[in-house]
């Protein structure tokens, strides 16, 4: 050893002993949220729309500091509407990048296998769409939250509205694939319980966009009711299809959801008069506080105002960082024991609470429906809102129906 | 649990006939690439998509449907000659693994391309006014737009069928399939022949693409599974048969729409059923010939 690396090493050395590097990381490197969301495929629309909701929520933070005095950082990365990618970029996220927290997935089937690689490297994971399965066994654990709506709340409140107001002879059409399959069983036995009848279900390929060997059958049945399970793009495609074949006039349309996002891109005339559930609508802002506070925020950082899959983001962000200031670490188990502890929080539509036998978020919900043209409010104002149906856990299945003890 | 009426049957029937057509379309391109130059040409599905994005495009520029209708497909062909003359030319005489490589990587770039000019959202097309609505057949109600697509490839077969037949260059094109080492000892430039073959395939598949924009929208991930069932149409057909083509895109539009009528869960799965039954009985589909791909 020369004379010159060994006095570069000495003062490296010294360096070192004088600020000890694990203390440096801690309190300097970032805290790093993984988010997988479809960004390309039939989801896109309502992807942009989380990823911002996910973009305000981190800005909001590091704005005052960020989590434990760490900056937050955002990694989102594009599952492709496809469970082994969706595994795949979780996976990368968590090994690769060093993501403490796992936020997003906008599918069903695609948040499974996210829940997969979570449960199996102990990350916590708040999945932000909906799905029956994450918040019940064998598929939820301890470190698993579910931020959004479920096929059970959505559909049991949907189908029963439906079923006192618009009809009792339906037709459901279904996109294949866990989402929709577990909205039609739901559907199917909420229309019974009210003296209902299903005419028929019709399940499709999700992503497909074209529907019209679907119709003929649906227009000879006559239902009362066509109750379309068609999410993202495929909404926008099935309803042009069945405006197309003339059948609007002779059937009402009703959906689980509505999308601002796919509504915006079809139109006020496709949507008119159609209902639907949603989790949040921006005009709430005329009554809710929280929610001008983030419709504010939203519209002046994007320009658009916000839509309802986004809110999930933006909130599920908010409660990872809740958590770790609440447990004062960022260890998964800890956080989680911390949200269950003080399960009550409030982002951006009022009080929403943990159930803490399942992780399950529960909050308010409303019923809306298209507007049509002539009477939307501005370019965004597309849906009116027609009754609110607040949080309540017996919209659930019990935490006993789920499997847990 | 559904009556099996006729009226809705016919209804069926009709259905099946659009997106027979479509299938049409798509594979006379495919199969007219195949028979003359045993070029499998991947990228199909993309130009697809290509001829609704422009379609959009151009009806904006336009603000007409018909000059869409019309100049989508020629900016698609025109694209396809550029494609022929830089990209597939350099490879002719290599394995037909080449070209098979080069326009599937070709089609990924394209979807990526689309996604950077026109986003990762799709974009919805409206028909024209005139073809908008419903007409009510007697048995069923059905979109106008619709019926207007089952003209247009009857009217374009028919034009093609003309071209293929009653001109001197369609008789080239036909000798060139059969034999291209006799036409070109009878002094014809095969080269210029492929390249004309390769814009008209092109050509069908943009008119595929805005025929379908107003039925289904315009996404970058539009002709994805669509080049999968139009390949199935070719084999089915018989690799390089027009009248295959033909009649076995129309076979599979029935196959579909039937299926989803009698069993929604069977229907993309009927499709490669269909092709392995036809493969079995007639190894080389309906109306090909063997040794093609040999």
């Amino acid at each position: 050893m020369d004379r010159r690396s060994f006095l570069t090493t000495g003062a490296a050395a010294t360096a070192t002993l004088a600020f000890p590097a694990v203390l440096r990381a801690q309190s300097k490197d970032p805290i790093r949220i993984g988010f997988p969301l479809p960004l390309t495929g039939p989801f896109a629309a309502i992807a942009s729309d989380m990823q911002q909701g996910a973009q305000l929520a981190v800005d909001e933070l590091n704005a005052k500091g960020g989590i434990l005095g760490r900056k937050v950082e955002l990694l989102v990365r594009d599952d492709q509407l496809k469970p082994q990618v969706g595994a795949q970029r979780t996976q990368e996220l968590i090994e690769k990048e060093k993501c403490q927290f796992i936020v997003g997935g906008l599918a069903a089937h695609v948040q499974m296998a996210i829940n997969e690689q979570t449960k199996k490297a102990k990350v916590l994971f708040i999945s932000t769409s909906q799905s029956d399965e994450i918040s019940a066994k064998p598929d939820t654990s301890p470190i698993t939250f579910h931020e959004a709506l479920n096929p059970t709340i959505t559909s049991r409140t949907v189908g029963s509205w439906v079923a006192k107001n618009l009809g009792k002879k339906w037709w459901i059409v279904y996109a294949d694939y866990a989402w929709g399959k577990q909205n039609n069983a739901v559907l199917q036995d909420t229309c019974k319980k009210h003296g209902g009848t299903v005419l028929g279900a019709t399940p499709y390929p999700l992503g497909s966009a074209e529907f019209s060997a679907h119709l003929p059958k649906i227009q000879a049945a006559k239902p009362d009711v066509l109750v379309s399970v068609t999410p993202g793009a495929d909404n926008v495609a099935f309803l042009k299809q069945v405006t197309s074949f003339g059948m609007r006039k002779d059937m009402k349309i009703a959906q689980p959801l509505h999308w601002l996002s796919q509504a915006k891109q079809g139109g006020s005339e496709l949507y008119q008069d159609i209902y639907a559930g949603i989790n949040f609508y921006w005009e709430l802002q005329d009554s809710i506080p929280e929610a001008k506070r983030y419709v504010e925020a939203f519209t002046k950082k994007f320009n658009i105002p916000p839509a309802d899959y986004g809110v999930y983001a933006y909130s599920a962000v908010l409660e990872v960082a809740r958590g770790s200031e609440l447990a004062k670490t960022t260890d998964a188990e800890k956080v989680a024991d911390a949200l269950r502890k003080n399960n009550v929080y409030n982002h951006f539509k009022g009080k929403q609470w943990w159930r803490t036998c399942d992780n399950k978020s529960f909050q308010d919900m409303w019923i809306v429906k298209g507007r049509g043209p002539g009477k939307t409010r501005g370019d965004w104002g597309l849906l009116e809102i027609v009754e609110k149906v607040p949080a309540n856990e017996e919209m659930d299945r019990t935490c006993k129906e789920k499997g847990h003890a | 649990m559904f009556d099996i009426s006729l009226p809705a049957l016919a209804a069926q029937v009709f259905t099946g006939l659009v997106l027979g057509g479509i299938f049409v379309l798509l594979a006379i391109g495919l199969s007219l690439i195949f028979g003359l130059m045993t070029v499998v040409n991947f990228s199909h599905g993309a130009l697809y998509m290509l001829g609704a994005y422009l379609g959009f495009m151009l009806l904006g520029l336009t603000g007409s449907f018909w000059a869409a209708l019309v100049l989508a497909p020629l900016l698609v062909g025109a694209f396809g000659l550029v494609i022929e003359r830089f990209l597939i030319r350099p490879l002719y005489g290599r394995s037909p693994d080449d070209p098979l490589l080069l326009t599937f990587g070709l089609s990924l770039v394209l979807v990526e391309v689309a996604r950077l000019i026109w986003g990762k959202i799709g974009l919805t097309l409206d028909p024209p006014k005139a073809l908008d609505g419903a007409v009510n057949l007697g048995f069923t109600a059905f979109p106008l737009y619709r019926l207007f697509v089952i003209a247009v490839t009857i009217v374009v077969l028919i034009a093609l069928w003309l071209f293929l037949e009653k001109t001197n260059v369609g008789l080239i094109i036909r000798a060139g399939s059969r034999d291209p080492l006799m036409v070109r000892a009878l002094g014809f430039d095969v080269g210029r022949i492929w390249f004309l073959v390769f814009g008209i395939g092109t050509a069908l598949a943009g008119l595929a693409g805005i025929l379908a924009g107003p039925m289904r929208g315009a996404y970058a991930e539009m002709g994805v599974t669509i080049i999968i069932e139009s390949f199935v149409v070719v084999v089915v057909g018989g690799m390089g048969s027009l009248l295959g083509a033909i009649v076995s895109g129309l076979l599979i539009g029935q196959v579909v729409s039937l299926t989803t009528f009698f069993a929604p869960k069977l229907a993309e799965i009927m499709v490669f059923v269909t092709m392995a039954v036809v493969l079995l009985v007639r190894p080389s589909g309906l109306f090909g010939e063997a040794g093609l791909m040999e």
